[in-house]
Parts: C-alpha cells; sequence; structure tokens
C-alpha cells in the first residue's frame, strides 16, 4: 500500500471532523498564553499571568469549590438511589413496573428548561428558598436516568445465576447484594458516578433557574460572559478545568470498556 | 413477602425522590398554568386567560414552529455529518477504531459553556474566520461572520451535538455482521449498491437514535441561542426562561412549557417503537 493510497477521502474527512471538533478547544488553550486582554487576533504574544492571576480569582475559585463538593453530593444521592432502582428493575417484576421505568427515563427525554422551570415553581410554592441545595436536586434528577442506563446495563451483562449460586450456598439476599452484585458491578457504578459528577460540574440550563446567592462554576462563567476584560482569566480556568475532566473522563470510559 | 419488602427497600426511596422532584414540579407546573399572576394574591386566582392568550399569540406559535425546524435541521445536519465519520471508524479504522472514537468523544467533556464562549471568538468581528477573510483580502473589514444569527446557532448545536450522534450510529454499524457484505460482494453486488441494500438499512436504527437524541434537546435549546443567536437566532426555549427571569410572567412561561412537555410526549409516543434505541443501546 502506498502512502498516498492510505490519505483516502475518508481518511481526510475524518482528520476534517476532528479539526472542527478541536478547533473551539484549541483557541481556549491559545488564549490563555495569550498576552493581551482581549480574546482577539492577531495574537500578542506568550505570557503565564493569566494563570498566575488565576490562583489569585476568589470568586471563581469558590464557585470551583461549590461546583466540585455539590458535584459530589449529587452524584453520590443520584448513584445511590440510581443503582437502587436499577438493581430492583433488572432482578424483580413487580406491578408498576412499567410506569416507574417511563417517569425515571422521562428526565432524559425532557427539556431542560421545562425541568429547571417546574423545579423553580414547585421550590417557590413551599417557599424554599433557592441554594446550592436545590440546584442539587436538579442535578440528581437530570442524573439518575443515565446512573439507572449504566449499572442496569452491567446487570444485565452478568448472569444472574451467580447470585442464584451465593443464595444456595446459604447466603441471605443482602449478603448476596453486598459481597456478590455491588462488586460484580462496582466498575459501572464507579463510572456512573464520575459521569455524573462531570455532568453535574458543567450543568447550566437547569441551575440557572435553581440556584440562589452561591454560584456554581457554570453558573459563574456565565455572569462573567458579560465582562470581556474577566474573560483571559475565564478561557485560562477553561484550559486547566478541560484537562482535568478529560483525565476524569477517560478513566470513566476506561472503567466502563474493562470488561 | 420476602420478596416484596426488598423489592420495596430498593424501589421505595428512589420512586419517592422521583415523585416529589420530578412528578409534582410537572403537576404544579401545569396548575400554574391556570393562574392569574406569578406572585401573591394574583397567584391564589384561577383563570383561563393564558390559553387564550397562547392561543391568540401567532408569535409564540411561529416560533415553536421556527423551533422545530430548527431541531430538525440540526438533527438532519447532525446525523449527515456523523455518519461517515462512524462508517470510516468502522470499516476503515482498523486497530485505531476505540482510540479515534475516544478522540471524537473527549471535546465534549469540555465545559460546554466555554467551548459556546470559543465559537463566539471565531465566529466575531475580530475573530478567526473574520481575521483569516481578511488576511486572504476576502473581506474589505472586520466583521462578524454568522455570529447573532440562527446558522450560528446551528454551528453551535451541531458542535456540541455531533459526537453524541456519531456514538449510536457507531454502535448500529458496529453490530452488522461483516459476513453479510462479504456475501453480497461474492454475489456479484458493487460496492455502493451493498451500502445501499445492506448496511444503510442495518444502521438506520442507529441513525433514528442519533436523530432524536439530539431533536429532543434541542428543541428545549436556550443557552446557546442566548449566547450566540442574538435577535434572529431566538428560540422557543428563550421565550419560557424570559418569562421566568425578566417577564415574570410565570403562569404563561408553565403554559408554554406545558405545551413544549406535551409536543415532546407526543412526538415520543409516535415514535415509541424507536424509544428503546435511545441510549439503553449504547450503554450495552
Amino acid at each position: 500500500m502506498t502512502r498516498r493510497s492510505k490519505l483516502s477521502g475518508g481518511t481526510l474527512y475524518f482528520i476534517a471532523v476532528v479539526a472542527f471538533l478541536y478547533l473551539p478547544i484549541l483557541m481556549l488553550v491559545i488564549f490563555s498564553f495569550n498576552d493581551s486582554v482581549m480574546l482577539i487576533f492577531p495574537l500578542k504574544g506568550f505570557t503565564l499571568k493569566w494563570y498566575q492571576a488565576l490562583l489569585g480569582a476568589t470568586e471563581l475559585l469558590r464557585a470551583v469549590r461549590n461546583s466540585f463538593f455539590l458535584g459530589i453530593a449529587a452524584s453520590a444521592v443520584a448513584t445511590t438511589l440510581g443503582t437502587m432502582a436499577a438493581l430492583g428493575l433488572m432482578r424483580f417484576r413487580f406491578p408498576g413496573r412499567g410506569l416507574f421505568l417511563a417517569v425515571a427515563a422521562m428526565p432524559m427525554v425532557i427539556p431542560y428548561v421545562v425541568l429547571g422551570v417546574a423545579l423553580l415553581i414547585l421550590f417557590s410554592s413551599l417557599d424554599i428558598p433557592r441554594s446550592l441545595v436545590t440546584v442539587g436536586v436538579g442535578h440528581v434528577i437530570v442524573n439518575i436516568p443515565y446512573v439507572m442506563l449504566i449499572v442496569a446495563a452491567r446487570l444485565a451483562g452478568f448472569p444472574a445465576s451467580l447470585e442464584e449460586a451465593s443464595q444456595d450456598l446459604g447466603a441471605t439476599y443482602w449478603q448476596t447484594l453486598f459481597k456478590v452484585t455491588l462488586p460484580i458491578c462496582a466498575p459501572a457504578i464507579l463510572a456512573a458516578f464520575l459521569s455524573s459528577f462531570t455532568t453535574s460540574f458543567d450543568e447550566f440550563a437547569v441551575s440557572f433557574f435553581l440556584s440562589g446567592s452561591e454560584a456554581t462554576l457554570p453558573i459563574y462563567l456565565y455572569s462573567q460572559l458579560r465582562f470581556p476584560l474577566r474573560l483571559p482569566i475565564v478561557v485560562t480556568l477553561a484550559a486547566v478545568v478541560m484537562v482535568a475532566s478529560i483525565v476524569l473522563l477517560s478513566f470513566s470510559e476506561w472503567l466502563r470498556r474493562r470488561e | 413477602m420476602n420478596q416484596r419488602s426488598r423489592i420495596a427497600v430498593l424501589m421505595i426511596p428512589p420512586a419517592l425522590l422521583l415523585l416529589f422532584f420530578f412528578v409534582l414540579p410537572m403537576l404544579v407546573m401545569g396548575s400554574f398554568s391556570f393562574r392569574a399572576g406569578s406572585f401573591g394574591a394574583e397567584r391564589q386566582i384561577w383563570t383561563l386567560d393564558n390559553y387564550r392568550d397562547f392561543l391568540a399569540s401567532t408569535s409564540f406559535q411561529r416560533l415553536l414552529l421556527k423551533s422545530i425546524l430548527v431541531a430538525l435541521r440540526t438533527s438532519l445536519y447532525c446525523v449527515v455529518l456523523a455518519y461517515p465519520a462512524a462508517y470510516y471508524l468502522v470499516f476503515r479504522a482498523g486497530a485505531k477504531r476505540s482510540t479515534l472514537l475516544t478522540l471524537i468523544l473527549a471535546p465534549a467533556w469540555t465545559s460546554f459553556l466555554l467551548r459556546i464562549l470559543s465559537w463566539k471568538m471565531i465566529l466575531s468581528s475580530e475573530g478567526l474566520l473574520s481575521s483569516l477573510l481578511l488576511s486572504l483580502g476576502l473581506i474589505e473589514e472586520g466583521r462578524p461572520i454568522l455570529l447573532y444569527s440562527m446558522n450560528a446557532v446551528i454551528v453551535a448545536l451541531i458542535y456540541s451535538w455531533l459526537p453524541f450522534v456519531a456514538l449510536p450510529i457507531f454502535a448500529a454499524l458496529q453490530r452488522i455482521d461483516k459476513s453479510l457484505l462479504e456475501a453480497a460482494a461474492d454475489l456479484g453486488c458493487p460496492p455502493w449498491k451493498a451500502f445501499l441494500r445492506v448496511t444503510l438499512p442495518l444502521s438506520l436504527p442507529g441513525v433514528a437514535a442519533g436523530f432524536f437524541f439530539i431533536f429532543i434537546p434541542t428543541l428545549g435549546e436556550w443557552v446557546t441561542p442566548a449566547l450566540v443567536g442574538g435577535v434572529d437566532g431566538v428560540m422557543y426555549g428563550n421565550i419560557i426562561q424570559s418569562q421566568f427571569v425578566s417577564a415574570l410572567n410565570w403562569p404563561m412561561g408553565s403554559l408554554m412549557s406545558l405545551v413544549m412537555l406535551l409536543l415532546m410526549l407526543i412526538i415520543l409516543g409516535a415514535l415509541s417503537r424507536f424509544a428503546y434505541l435511545l441510549p439503553l443501546e449504547e450503554a450495552k
């Protein structure tokens, strides 16, 4: 095979798609090193000052911290409840199973704006002030269907006879659950948690309606988009967050595919 | 009895959560569409005025129709652009297939807002595209290319969704039994005909899954149009958002959300035979 035939139309097309997908990300990285407040061409020169300024941006770092802890808490709740639902749905037949499945899958097919305003109205009707907790509730609802899918796929992927064998040998149902079923599902549960965390960390469309005075990172970013002078620091943070989330999600993807 | 208590322990907590924070909000939102005002005493008054206003407002209906068309176009472009890439991965990429798939998916893992901001930097008057055209002498002065238009919204949405469309198409193509294609070739079928008669029909479930996986969130999109759409790029979701944030007409916003919700359920009901193909497939 000659080198020429390797660069077929298909390869060129694929390269073009990858370039299209990476161009905006490359822009963010380039501007994080650009020695100018304005995010415009031509570039002015190399600098690390935005990375330095990032360390002093207290409001921004506070939003990062909020998003981090919110992500952990919301993902823990979503992963726990989603895993319980997946266990019940995949291993038992009971009245209302179909209904539960339909309702639990719905957040996936409902526009986030509808989910956001519906929760806003609920909290307002109950006089519950908006805070990070109300944002967290929104994130749990958004994440539950995905957790269920990931864990259910794992439960479908290994024979229930393993659990039957454990119970035949004298283990109770709950012993079997904690000693056999959950350990086998552990990679999927961890993957579900990480996927929830990254969703939560980046979620804006629902959070916008539910947040109070404490901002999550996307809420803070959105509020900063109107102030061009603060954008270089935001862009620099983007470069950092990007690298962190790629590492995290590659790990989660690796866990999910390791069968 | 034992069986029942196990089911109860596993299912009641998630069921309660969904009931309180998903079903109940939808019901409260439904009841809000009959209220006279957003706050105070007006909130307690029941009325059908919102329904009358909505039905009388051609601008709301036009906007809904426009958003449906934008969602259809975006989904269609996404599928058309993603299909060859997924095809390339499955049939041409060989051993590098899963690495290249991860390469396609990775951009989706970076901050959504900042990727949209980056598109603003590309399309703005002193942005990448404008500077490029300026230096090539194709335009006289820096000006926004595409920015603040419906096309900018569509470009940014295609950008956001492309990886998610490629995934189900990839999964469907990968499941095709390659011996079918060999059989077609042995029987003298030219490759393009084998593609049209074998590969394409067998991959359609993945295409449909990708299409609707994009169509639904795009129809309700409000963030992307708010950032790059300008006046021309306003979508139905933006009007809902503004009813709650600037217009402070919660009852009308509730009604508009309800209309969108019903529309989604009708579309999903009509496509229920595809519904099982949605992300369940990729999770496998």
